[in-house]
């Protein structure tokens, strides 16, 4: 009887050994199919080159002045459709997310209202924001519309999955008062869940602040129009300038929600 | 027999929160409005009504053009959506190989210096985090010129603030204990780290990996809509030529691929967990 004289590390994830190895095999060919599709253009990239360090430069000096008009115009329009969107949004997916949690709401409400949700979850925000251009125009009203649409979803889920866990105990206390269906609500779901409602808006209000950042570049408003045209005028300053700001406020926003979230709870 | 109540004096009630308290209440709550009032005021100051007026029967054109879906433009998707998939799975690859690094530089028990280069590592995590990935790919075709290598990048970049950020906490979280009883065997720096530590975050790191993926192929999904190649490349071609019955035929092919990779992840972290 032979003793292994070395200690070999058992396999972490995957113990099957055949398993493991056809896994490695078919991710080799799938890796050396994939970077063939690459289709490199390296006289095109040698080109970019400059550009790439006229961006680095233009962000190391950034250029607030001579398009500060624009910037502030852009500025403007992500705030304001930030907080709207994001106080419609909770406005209306507090009765979605009441609808969609199945311990609260009859089965055919229940399945209405969630999917709803998982429309509202299943597209992107930029596909929904170039429909709403086409259709409301450009301009941030479209802006606000989409993400609006956003927040309904991620809100409502997670308002309606938080009602499903709560402590029934509290609710069969209130109903044993003699409490209809409203008060219920009011006095045994309302309290139990606001304060995660609350952080999970203002968390919302971050998300609404970046992705105002990006919907401008189909038409929406807001600063990702302006840092759009920037960068299409080779202007490497001011769009530096402008991904500085946003970075500042989202760095803002990050701590500031963090801050109020363990302020309100 | 006294009532029990003598002591309050009738008219002082119970009530939840204090006068002052309640005040304040009012008063948040009517800030809140009133900034809401104005900044409706501010957006829409610019808004045509006529336009948001008109948007339901802009609505019903539209949909009227996107039915039924071109079912017979779909063969030529195949390419595009094996370039989106591509370009999701190596830009998350990509984002890996540098996000690892910095989790470990951010996270305070491994990072080396926890004074410089843990504000740095920071830093590189907000900066990535708070761009996202259609900014990247707006700047990287302009520099690298339209392609999927611009979407790759991209994708890897917006990557690094999401894994690296998971990561590190994930790695704020071990036990001390195990790290501890691998010292106390002798080993180096760079041993405690591969039998320490990594063994401990190793089914985060898959869980987070496969999370970031899922995302990932949203994403990269409507990059092209900048130049970068895949599905939004194709989209775009056909929102300028107005095919919406392309449109519509792309946007099922997104949302189908979407919620396979989403059934992908999911069943990957809960065979995980």
């Amino acid at each position: 009887m032979r003793y292994a004289t070395t200690w070999k590390r058992p396999p972490q994830i995957i113990k099957n050994r055949r398993l493991a190895v056809a896994l490695q095999v078919g991710f080799a060919i799938w890796f050396i199919a994939a970077l063939a599709t690459l289709d490199l253009d390296w006289v095109r990239m040698t080109e970019g080159w400059s550009r790439a360090v006229r961006f680095a430069q233009g962000f190391l000096s950034p250029d607030f002045t001579s398009r500060w008009r624009d910037i502030s115009r852009g500025l403007e329009e992500s705030l304001t459709m930030t907080l709207t969107s994001t106080v419609v949004g909770v406005a209306i997916s507090i009765p979605i997310g009441i609808g969609a949690a199945r311990n609260i709401a009859p089965r055919a409400v229940h399945a209405v209202c969630r999917s709803i949700i998982a429309v509202s979850r299943a597209v992107q925000e930029i596909i929904i924001a170039i429909f709403f251009v086409a259709m409301f125009g450009f301009g941030p009203f479209a802006g606000f519309l989409t993400l609006t649409f956003a927040t309904i979803g991620f809100i409502a889920k997670l308002l309606a999955d938080d009602i499903e866990d709560l402590d029934e105990a509290q609710v069969e206390a209130v109903r044993a008062t003699g409490a209809g269906w409203m008060q219920v609500i009011n006095y045994a779901v309302q309290p139990q869940v606001m304060p995660r409602l609350i952080g999970l808006s203002v968390y919302r209000l971050d998300i609404n602040f970046r992705e105002s950042s990006v919907i401008g570049i189909v038409g929406a408003g807001g600063i990702g129009a302006t840092l759009n045209t920037a960068i299409d005028r080779y202007e490497y300053d001011s769009a530096g300038a402008i991904l500085l700001i946003i970075i500042v406020i989202v760095m803002i926003a990050e701590y500031g929600s963090s801050y109020l979230r363990k302020f309100l709870q | 027999m006294t009532d029990v109540t003598d002591h309050l004096k009738g008219d002082r009630i119970w009530t939840w929160r204090t006068p002052r308290h309640r005040l304040l209440l009012w008063a948040g709550w009517l800030g809140l409005v009133a900034l809401f009032v104005w900044c409706w005021g501010v957006m829409t100051k610019g808004t045509i009504w006529a336009f948001v007026c008109d948007a339901p029967a802009q609505a019903a054109d539209i949909g009227g053009r996107m039915i039924p879906p071109s079912f017979g433009y779909l063969p030529e998707l195949m390419g595009p959506l094996w370039d989106t998939l591509n370009m999701a799975t190596l830009g998350t690859m990509l984002g890996v190989v540098m996000a690892v690094p910095v989790a470990f530089l951010a996270a305070r028990n491994t990072s080396p210096s926890p004074r410089l280069l843990r504000p740095v590592a920071m830093f590189v995590i907000v900066a990535s985090r708070s761009i996202n990935a259609l900014i990247w790919a707006l700047l990287l075709v302009a520099i690298l010129g339209p392609g999927l290598l611009a979407g790759i990048i991209a994708i890897a970049l917006r990557s690094i603030g999401f894994i690296g950020k998971l990561l590190y906490e994930a790695i704020e979280e071990t036990d001390p204990r195990q790290i501890e009883a691998v010292t106390a065997t002798g080993a180096g720096p760079a041993q405690v780290l591969t039998y320490g530590i990594v063994p401990q975050v190793l089914p985060a790191f898959w869980g987070i990996t496969v999370f970031r993926w899922d995302i990932n192929i949203r994403e990269s999904a409507i990059l092209g809509l900048v130049g970068a190649g895949g599905l939004g490349l194709k989209l775009q071609a056909s929102l300028n030529t107005l095919a919406w019955p392309q449109v519509t035929m792309i946007l099922i092919v997104i949302l189908g691929t979407v919620v396979v990779s989403e059934w992908i992840s999911g069943t990957v972290r809960r065979a995980l967990i």
